[in-house]
Formats: structure tokens, C-alpha cells, sequence
């Protein structure tokens, strides 16, 4: 970890204000690991809580307990990091709007500075669409799944599930930022998440890592062993990479933008023929909004924000 | 003159004919034995993508017979789906003699009794030929009492044989010698040669097949056809090998082709008479007919903009098909297209097929009707073949819809289940034969319409394949009528209209409601389907509005992935037709008349290692020969996986 973080810190120029994040699950944490964390400059740590609850703990399969969650949020605290993400899950089989409602009571008793809310999805048999030299293969989930033996809530209690989260949050006193996406105020809005959706450069390293810098994507390889051998050989490790044209940029912004309380900018909509009347249609029906120039979903709007972008393409 | 033989092969549609044809070709050396099967496909391959015709439906085979003698065997191929009995019959009265294939594990079946009498009506000599008596399935001797009994030929003299396996060629090439009339024609008459087919090229123009009964033609002349009466100058004359084979004329007994550039092959009829315009036949030889479209269907582009597209595409087609007829359609839904006639449902599925395939058209094609007559309250009367002229229903004194008789061949066992089936589709008039032991022939008299929806692939399927089906049209009989609409959210979708008999209204309404339901996405909102006759709802369902619809992450890798699903949703949506608000696939147009395969490609049976003979239906398809070997288990599969455009 001190020489990952080193070999980091060598080449790139850290800013004053860098935010900086580990993501770990409760059984990661330790006393001792966190005086290390804090001591090497992490000073934002995302928890893989997911529930707070045992059985749906043993249904996600995750190695750690309610109770040892516990005790690493309190040991968070104590280490004296101030800026703390939560990861929950929600929607899950035979999971109710209550007992979904009192994970979230006990995640806010720690006052995390950020939460993202996953609802479940089955990602059967997908393949990933950069192409890689490895084949997705099916969740256990998504064989659970095809044997008939895991059945996810309906749309309708998924809807419900969504728009019950984004309003128990907001009433909170969190700004819903994104799809899944929760921050105690303005300025803990995830930086490391904001630059996804804003077509922002990124570089990411490691297997499998994605980097986008002015209109191109790449992707390294997947697995370990490509990767080191394509560095070995004094290459760089990228497994594809994509250059979007401006018409595939647009259409990304929309899609992006539609999922982000920022919104899409009204002058990328306007590149779209016959967004007047797709526009005032969507907002006529609540799922858009328009202020200042931009234009973003509404909480009802984003339960649907994969469909919001089809309607103004032809 | 030579030694002639005309003959065709008649069978039931799946027993062996295309088989035989081609071993006829192989043993008479047109082809060399070894490269018999490659040769000849990857010719055909080539020249399908040139767009001509290579085995011609018609072939000459030079052969040397057991007397020691050279005969010029002239196979005249025939159509084998009853929506070409017309073409079949100008076919069999160019011949002197027919194959009669009967399958030796299938036995007697309707199509084979229909094309019996066929030949008969034309005096034909009729030669029986069990074929398949290879498989473990064959019964000869079952067979044989058939031959016997239902068909009243004797069975004693039917040849044995196995096309697949190349036994009893021989024989079947003798008997063609010896049974078959030699062709006879007087040469110094005036010319009078019958078309009974025509095939288009782009380099020359229509060909056109034809056989010479008396006089000759020679390139250069002029001819006249009689019943078109227009008059054209032979550029060339000759006979069908593998390919044409140009000749200095054609004489009294020939079979051949005629190259005297015609422009389309809707500039001649089968069944016109050519003679010279110098020194004209006193009267054109007899069985002209009229062919008329029976089934009518509109067909759209997807993309409005496709349009031009569509018209050029029908142009072309119509060059090589001249029983296709169209004009200009418009519909609010669905915009600007064609409502088509067509000889029949199989008809109409190779038309749709070969504008997709070769065309690459994306089609809307709207439920097949048929031509129905209306007595107005003024006395007039109206034929009406397009739902969107549905005269005003307080103007409608009475409607009449087409009748046919229908024949169907079955194992006994059947009984009951078909004729439930065809009181359902308002079967009247029943009457039932027992050609042989086990075996009933039951007749009905239908309304054609309710045969050209999902009747033959029912009656497949509750006879287990074992049923068989052939009709001819009776006359125009009084009946009920209703026009049917279907409204999307209060829209009415005019595309999916159709008239209907008012007892069937609800049935019809309800499914075509229950197949939009099932085939319309979800929607924003609520979408209400209905069927309504006039103002009265009959039928309807509803389709939910979609609920949720966000995935939860969406971070490095994931947006590469969820742009190019937008961009596949995005090309989807271009296949999809506005009406009103509401998005309808192209599918849901489809699923409305579809059940899962295409009902007369069901009947063309064939197996795995028959893949060649797959490629050989498609290219046939401009002159139809669905008459494929098989055996029926097989079917379903082997179609679904080698035709990705039936689901």
C-alpha cells in the first residue's frame, strides 16, 4: 500500500485538495490500517456496508457482519476521517419498503457525509462492451436467476423503492446528485463520480482500469497476466480503446446528463431536431425540468433516465 | 422429326419431385456424375447473384434409350402449390405424359389425387412411380392398393425407384420412351406454340417458354400472341441444356424459348398462343385464362422514406412476375405503399421474402384479405379487396365473399378434429369419401378467406403433418360482412383493419388486441388497445406503462457499454411506426396474421444434409417449386435455422 501510493505520488503533483479515496469493505478495517490510511494522505473512504441486516448480508454473500460494520464505522470515526461514502443495496427479493427504510435510519445514525443506493440488478450473461480478452461471465446472481430461483421486486415495487430512497435522502438533508448517488451537501458530491458523467479526462490504472481524455476512451486488459506481460514487453497495457464522434459525444452527454441533477446543457439539446416539442412534452408530463439553461430530470424523471435520451434521437 | 417426349413430373410437395429432376439430369450425362451436386450448386450460387436463372424449370435431355436410339427428353417442370394450378395446367398441356411420384411411406395424398385429374383433363399418359422405397418407413405394396384404388391406375405398372439413392433411374428413363406419346405436330401449318412460362433476363429480356404444336419459328420472323395480341421480333431462338442452348428454329413439337425482346414478363401471359404475324393459326390454341389475384395484402416501407425504394423494388420484381399486380395505397399509419394481389398466401410470402432478401427492403406487409362484393342500397354493386374502401355501412344492402371447395386427405383417426376445424372456419356443405381402408377424403365448401389465415398450419398440426390440402374457388356466396378496426389509444390503426364475417369479428378482434399487447413495448403511459365495428368496442387490452427504467451504476466501463445499447435501441426505433403517440413495431404488424412459421413453408420438408435444396427454393422462388423432399420431422428446425428472417 506505501508503495503504491508512493510510486503515485511520484510522478503526479497532488493538489492541496485532493480528493482522495479508498474504497473498502467493513472487514478491511482495522485500528491500524486506518492511522496508515490517514497517515499516506486518504483522506475519503467508501465502505461496502451494502445492509445492515444479517440474512440479506448472507443473501449478498458478503464475508462481513452488521455487527463488524459497526464497529468499523465507529473505528472510521474515531481514526478522524470526516468524509465517509456508504454503499447500500436495496431491492432486494423479499426485501419490504420498511426494513429497507430502517437500513437507511441506521446508516444515517453515522451522519455519512455520502451514500450511493444501489437497487439489485442481474447483469445476465452481459458481455462487456469494450471488448476484452475475457468473457463476463454470469453472476452467480444471474444464474440464480435463470434456475428460477431468485425473482427481483416487479417495476412497480422497484419504482416505489427508487423514489421512496431519493425522497427519505433528500429529506435528510442530502442532495440526490445522481441516479444512485447521495452527498450531505454541495461539496461532498463525489468528485471521483462527478467526472464520469461530465466527459471531465480521466486516467485510470490497473487491469481493467477505463480512461477517457478528449474524445477517446481506452481500456487496459482485464486480467493480470495480460496486463503485466503487455508492460513487460515495454507497451502500454490497453486492451481497446474508442474515439466518439460528435454525434456519439452528444448522445452520451444526454445520457449522462439525464442520470445527474446538473442536467444536460440546453445548447446540446438544442442539436437534437425537434427537441422544442420532445422538451416541452417530457416537462409537460414532470420527468424534465428547465432552469438556467440547463435541462435535468425530475425525481420521477430519473426512474426512467435510460429511456429519457431515446426520445430525442430520430 | 426427333424422337420427342414431353413430359412433366407431378407429386404431392414433399415427395422427391426436385429430387428426381435431378437425377434425370445426372443420369442422362447432362452433368458429370462426380461433380453432379457441387457443379451444379455453385453454378447456381453465381448466377443467383447476377440475378438469372440457370436450371431453368424446363430442361432437354438428350438420351441414348435401350433401342439404341436418340430421344430428346423435354422435362417441363411444374409448380407444385395450388396457388399456381393454372400454371400447372399450361404446363401438363404442353406434355404428352406425366411422372405421377408417389412417396412410398406417405402414400396417396390430396395434392397427388388433385394433380392426377389435372393430367387427366389434359389426356396426358400417366406413368406412377413409387419413390423413397429406400426408407424403413416405405410400403410398397400399401402404396400400390392406393394406386389401385384411389387413383384407378394400375399398380403393376408403377416404377419403383429412390431418387435419393439413384435406383430405378433406368427404369423411369425407359418408361418415358416407352409410355410417353412421341410429340406430333403438323410443320406446315401455321405456327401456334402454347406459353406456359416466362422468366426475365436482365441482358435480353423476357424468355419464353413455350411448346411448339404446329409450324416453326425461326429468328427473324415476326409473331404475334393472340389473346395480348402485340407482335415482336424473334431475336432468338433455342432449347433449355443447363443453360439455354440457341438453336436455328424451333418445330412442331419442340420445347423451347423464344427471345424476342419483350420488356417485361407482364408483356406476355402464360397460356397465350404465339403464331406468325405473316401467317397467323386460324384460332389460338384453348385453356387461356385470365389469372386474377385472389389475396391482397398492402405493403409499406418501415421508413416513409423508402418509399421510392418500394416502387422501384415492385417494378423489378413485377419484370419476372407477372401474376403479381399492385397499386398506389395510402394509410394514415402507415403512410404511402401498395396494395398487392396476389394468386395466393404462398404467393403473397414469396413476394414478401424476395423484397426483403434481394431488394433489402424493411416491409410492412398488412393482413391478407380477399375480394369481397358489396350490393349497395342504390343498386350498384362494388368489389371491394382493400379494407379502406369498406363501403358506408348504412349504404350496404348485402356483402358476398369468395367460396372455394376444399379437399383434405387424412388418416381416419383425424376425422373429428378436422372437421371441427373446418366448422370453425364456416365449413359448409361437408361431404366425406373413403378412398381406401384408413382413409378419408373429406370435403368442404369454405370461405377462402378463412383458409388464408392459419388454416394449413392448423390442419398440419392436428394431424400430425399427416393432412393434406388442395382447393379450387367455387363462386361468391352471400355473407354477413363487418369491417373490423383496431384502435391504438383512441387512434384507429387503418393499416390493421380488415373485413371480417360478424361472427368472427370478436375472435379476430381479440387476437389481434391480445398479439399488439403482447408485441407494442411499453410506454411512457398507459397504451388501451381495441377492436371496435363501427362505434361498438368488441375487444380489448392494455398495456402498462413502463414503470422503472434507470440502471443503478454508471461509471468507466459502464458508459462505452450503455451508449452502444442506446445506439442499438436508437436504430430499433427506426423500424418502429408512429401512430398517434404510440411507437408499434414492425413485429406487432407481423405477429397479427404470423403463428410461428410461415404456414406453406411448412409444407416444404426437408432434411439437414438437404441444405442445397434449401438454397434451390429460394432461387426457385421466382417460378415456385416448394416441392422438396423430406421428411416432415425435420422441418420446423432446419427451416428456423436456415431462414433468421421467420422468428
Amino acid at each position: 500500500m506505501c508503495a503504491l501510493v508512493e510510486s503515485l505520488r511520484r510522478p503526479f503533483d497532488f493538489a492541496p485538495d485532493t480528493e482522495f479515496t479508498l474504497e473498502v469493505n467493513p472487514d478491511d478495517v482495522t485500528p491500524e490500517k486506518l492511522r496508515l490510511w490517514r497517515d499516506l494522505g486518504i483522506n475519503r473512504l467508501s465502505l461496502g456496508v451494502q445492509s445492515f441486516d444479517e440474512p440479506e448480508l448472507r443473501f449478498l454473500k458478503r464475508r462481513h457482519t452488521a455487527r463488524q460494520t459497526i464497529r468499523a464505522l465507529e473505528q472510521i470515526r474515531t481514526a478522524g476521517f470526516r468524509n465517509l461514502g456508504l454503499d447500500l443495496m436495496y431491492g432486494l427479493p423479499g426485501q419490504s419498503l420498511k426494513r429497507w427504510t430502517e437500513t437507511m435510519k441506521t446508516a444515517l445514525s453515522f451522519a455519512p457525509e455520502h451514500l450511493s443506493c444501489y437497487q439489485l440488478t442481474i447483469a445476465a450473461g452481459e458481455t462487456p462492451a469494450p471488448p476484452s480478452e475475457t468473457p463476463a461471465l454470469p453472476t452467480p446472481f444471474a444464474r440464480l436467476a435463470a434456475r428460477g430461483e431468485l425473482t427481483l421486486p416487479d417495476d412497480e415495487a422497484q419504482r416505489d423503492f427508487f423514489l421512496l430512497t431519493g425522497q427519505f435522502l433528500r429529506d435528510h438533508g442530502y442532495v440526490h446528485y445522481e441516479v444512485s448517488n447521495f452527498a450531505k451537501g454541495e461539496r461532498y458530491c463525489c468528485r471521483h463520480n462527478l467526472k464520469y458523467w461530465s466527459h471531465t479526462p480521466y486516467l485510470g490504472l490497473g487491469p481493467a482500469a477505463h480512461s477517457s481524455m478528449a474524445g477517446r476512451r481506452w481500456w487496459n486488459h482485464c486480467s493480470l497476466q495480460s496486463y503485466t506481460a503487455t508492460l513487460a514487453k515495454g507497451e502500454l497495457p490497453v486492451a481497446g480503446s474508442e474515439t466518439l464522434t460528435p454525434e456519439q459525444l452528444r448522445l452520451e452527454a444526454l445520457c449522462l446528463g439525464f442520470r445527474t441533477r446538473e442536467g444536460v446543457a440546453l445548447e446540446i439539446i438544442r442539436q437534437f431536431p425537434g427537441w422544442e416539442a420532445v422538451l416541452s412534452e417530457l416537462q409537460g408530463s414532470g420527468l424534465l425540468q428547465l432552469t438556467a439553461g440547463r435541462v435535468a430530470a425530475t425525481p420521477e424523471g430519473l426512474v426512467v433516465a435510460d429511456r429519457l435520451p431515446l426520445l430525442f434521437v430520430d | 422429326m426427333p424422337n420427342i417426349r414431353n413430359f412433366s413430373i407431378i407429386a404431392h410437395i414433399d415427395h422427391g419431385k426436385s429430387t428426381l429432376a435431378d437425377r434425370l439430369i445426372q443420369w442422362t450425362g447432362m452433368v458429370e456424375d462426380r461433380q453432379f451436386r457441387d457443379q451444379l450448386l455453385d453454378t447456381m450460387d453465381l448466377e443467383r447473384e447476377r440475378g438469372i436463372t440457370i436450371k431453368s424449370n424446363t430442361i432437354s435431355l438428350p438420351y441414348t434409350a435401350d433401342d439404341g436410339k436418340e430421344y430428346e427428353l423435354n422435362l417441363i417442370d411444374t409448380p407444385g402449390h395450388v396457388d399456381f394450378s393454372y400454371e400447372v395446367s399450361r404446363a401438363l398441356a404442353s406434355c404428352e405424359g406425366v411422372l405421377l411420384l408417389v412417396d412410398a411411406s406417405q402414400g396417396v395424398e390430396a395434392q397427388t389425387v388433385a394433380n392426377l385429374y389435372l393430367a387427366m383433363e389434359h389426356d396426358l399418359t400417366i406413368i406412377p412411380v413409387i419413390n423413397k422405397i429406400d426408407l424403413p418407413a416405405a410400403d410398397i405394396e400399401g402404396v400400390k392398393e392406393q394406386i389401385d384404388r384411389e387413383l384407378g391406375l394400375d399398380p403393376d405398372m408403377a416404377i419403383l425407384c429412390s431418387a435419393k439413392e439413384g435406383l430405378g433411374i433406368d427404369e423411369v428413363l425407359e418408361a418415358i420412351v416407352a409410355q410417353v406419346p412421341p410429340a406430333k405436330g403438323n410443320l406446315e401449318a401455321p405456327l401456334s406454340a402454347l406459353i406456359f412460362d416466362a422468366n426475365y433476363d436482365s441482358y435480353r429480356g423476357t424468355v419464353v417458354s413455350c411448346r411448339v404444336f404446329t409450324g416453326q419459328v425461326r429468328p427473324g420472323d415476326l409473331i404475334r400472341t393472340m389473346y395480348n395480341n402485340t407482335v415482336h421480333k424473334v431475336e432468338e431462338v433455342g432449347v433449355f441444356r443447363l443453360t439455354r442452348e440457341p438453336r436455328k428454329e424451333l418445330t412442331a413439337g419442340m420445347v423451347g424459348y423464344i427471345i424476342a425482346n419483350i420488356k417485361t414478363v407482364s408483356d406476355t401471359r402464360i397460356g397465350d398462343t404465339i403464331t406468325l404475324d405473316a401467317n397467323p393459326a386460324l384460332k389460338p390454341l384453348p385453356g387461356f385464362k385470365e389469372v386474377k389475384p385472389v389475396v391482397f395484402a398492402s405493403i409499406y416501407p418501415i421508413s416513409a422514406d423508402d418509399f421510392q425504394d418500394l416502387a422501384e423494388a415492385l417494378e423489378k420484381y413485377k419484370l419476372n412476375d407477372a401474376a403479381l399486380v399492385f397499386q398506389k395505397d395510402a394509410s394514415a399509419a402507415l403512410g404511402l405503399g401498395f396494395r398487392c394481389g396476389f394468386l395466393g398466401l404462398l404467393h403473397l410470402e414469396i413476394v414478401q421474402e424476395r423484397l426483403e432478401r434481394e431488394f433489402d427492403l424493411s416491409i410492412i406487409m398488412t393482413v391478407p384479405g380477399v375480394r369481397y362484393e358489396f350490393i349497395l342500397a342504390d343498386g350498384r354493386e362494388v368489389t371491394v379487396d382493400n379494407p379502406m374502401h369498406y363501403p358506408d355501412p348504412s349504404s350496404i344492402k348485402g356483402g358476398r365473399e369468395p367460396f372455394i371447395r376444399a379437399h383434405i386427405l387424412i388418416p381416419e383417426r383425424f376425422v373429428g378434429a378436422v372437421m371441427k376445424l373446418c366448422l370453425e372456419r364456416r365449413g359448409v356443405n361437408s361431404s366425406f369419401s373413403y378412398p381406401s381402408p384408413g382413409r378419408v377424403e373429406i370435403t368442404f365448401e369454405m370461405p377462402l378467406a378463412e383458409v388464408i389465415i392459419d388454416f394449413y398450419d392448423r390442419l398440419k398440426t392436428i394431424t400430425q403433418g399427416y393432412g393434406s390440402f388442395d382447393y379450387e374457388l367455387l363462386d361468391y356466396r352471400p355473407s354477413d360482412l363487418v369491417k373490423l378496426d383496431i384502435l391504438v389509444n383512441s387512434e384507429k390503426v387503418d393499416a390493421l383493419s380488415m373485413i371480417v364475417h360478424r361472427d368472427k369479428a370478436r375472435d379476430w378482434g381479440v387476437r389481434v388486441c391480445d398479439r399488439l399487447r403482447d408485441e407494442i413495448p411499453k410506454q411512457q403511459f398507459k397504451i388501451a388497445i381495441q377492436g371496435a365495428i363501427g362505434g361498438q368496442i368488441i375487444s380489448r387490452s392494455t398495456i402498462s406503462a413502463f414503470r422503472k427504467d434507470v440502471t443503478a451504476k454508471c461509471y468507466g466501463g459502464d458508459i462505452t457499454r450503455k451508449r452502444k445499447l442506446l445506439e442499438k435501441q436508437r436504430a430499433g426505433k427506426k423500424r418502429m411506426k408512429m401512430v398517434g403517440a404510440v411507437e408499434i413495431p414492425q413485429s406487432a404488424f407481423v405477429a397479427v396474421l404470423k403463428t410461428e412459421i410461415p404456414r406453406s413453408l411448412c409444407a416444404c420438408a426437408f432434411l439437414p444434409d438437404q441444405v442445397p435444396i434449401l438454397r434451390l427454393l429460394f432461387h426457385h422462388f421466382s417460378r415456385v417449386n416448394p416441392c422438396l423432399p423430406g421428411s416432415p420431422g425435420e422441418r420446423g428446425a432446419t427451416l428456423q435455422r436456415h431462414l433468421p428472417r421467420f422468428r
